[in-house]
């Protein structure tokens, strides 16, 4: 029971990061601006790192040290006790740290549902209309090519 | 995750908590037996005294490894802790450590099983951090050495044999092991150079 109920908390967790994760900074402050915060400390102060990134060609090239990225990470937690990390690319600090309020926040039984509606749910169909718009944009320009068979088929 | 909840914050400002911390490290080691104050305040675990988590939170990294004593490690907390906010290895030989953390002077181990770096890396040595009881009452001992003007007193609460052992240092140098005494927010540094004699004696 205790399992399944860790176990949903995990998905979530993960589904709120791949939203966040790929959201504007702006666009996080202005929908935790729609809710009531709760009060937070800063378990780790944000900070700047940098993280190897591996890359390989083709599917089944060998990994290869692509170079570095900077990321930035914070943790944050609750009065009530949660605790949310943020990992994000770039050196946007208040990102990362909203990234964590965010992640301890859907953690909290009494305050995942709102996260959820008023962050989340806006964010990810925000994410998601535009992946499509870019799909629609790539799909406008495709070829079709057409071979001609020689002699007779 | 419960265990996560319940660890103590770092510093509230890490640059300039680090800084003000380190500041008063190195006034101390520069005035051995000076009582400097730490102003920094971190989130303390359980055994931990004020000084002595600024510390760690300024001079700890992935590069240097801590050794805990008993007091220290009877619970993880302190453990967990250091690594979540310095990463720093805790490890369990002491002879490589390049840093130990001690709770409770009484349980100090000898010091020949500190790291005392070697003639050609005098600096590859141990640096012991010591929580003791006071830093102004205590019995009293006159130190001599680079940094002091004369002799100064150090009135402190510890353990007898440890400043006997610290003779070795004499005969050691440039090797030998440098300490830091710490009491809540107060702190006082023995470097390798300074010499001790109980006072009176």
């Amino acid at each position: 029971m205790g399992a399944t109920v860790e176990d949903a908390i995990r998905v979530q967790r993960k589904a709120a990061m791949s939203v966040l994760a790929h959201a504007d900074g702006d666009a996080i402050a202005r929908c935790l601006g729609a809710i009531d915060l709760p009060a937070h400390t800063d378990l780790r102060e944000p900070e700047n790192g940098l993280v190897m990134v591996r890359g390989r060609i083709g599917g089944d090239g060998a990994p290869f040290n692509l170079g570095e990225a900077t990321v930035s990470r914070a943790a944050v937690r609750l009065a009530t006790g949660e605790v949310g990390f943020g990992y994000t690319l770039g050196r946007d600090l208040e990102k990362a740290r909203m990234i964590a309020l965010c992640d301890a926040m859907v953690q909290s039984r009494a305050l995942a549902d709102s996260v959820e509606a008023k962050v989340l749910a806006p964010l990810r169909a925000a994410m998601l209309a535009d992946r499509a718009r870019k799909s629609a944009e790539a799909a406008a320009t495709r070829v079709d090519f057409y071979t001609m068979v020689r002699g007779e088929g | 995750m419960v265990t996560v909840a319940e660890l103590p914050a770092g510093f509230a400002d890490k640059v300039l908590s680090a800084q003000s911390t380190f500041r008063s490290v190195m006034d101390a080691m520069a005035r051995p037996g000076s009582v400097q104050r730490i102003h920094a305040a971190p989130g303390i675990p359980a055994p931990m005294m004020h000084g002595t988590a600024a510390i760690a939170l300024t001079l700890f990294d992935h590069d240097t490894p801590v050794w805990l004593d008993r007091t220290m490690s009877a619970t993880s907390d302190v453990a967990k802790w250091l690594k979540f906010h310095t990463s720093a290895p805790v490890i369990a030989d002491p002879s490589v450590s390049s840093f130990a953390v001690i709770g409770n002077a009484q349980n100090l181990p000898p010091l020949d099983r500190f790291a005392i770096g070697s003639n050609e890396y005098p600096d590859r040595s141990t640096t012991l951090i010591i929580q003791v009881g006071s830093l102004a009452a205590g019995p009293a001992f006159e130190l001599t050495g680079p940094g002091i003007d004369g002799t100064a007193v150090l009135q402190a609460t510890i353990p007898a044999g440890l400043f006997d052992g610290l003779a070795i240092n004499a005969v050691l140098f440039p090797r030998g092991i440098d300490v830091v005494l710490v009491h809540d927010d107060a702190v006082v540094a023995i470097p390798r150079t300074t010499r001790l004699a109980a006072q009176g004696a």
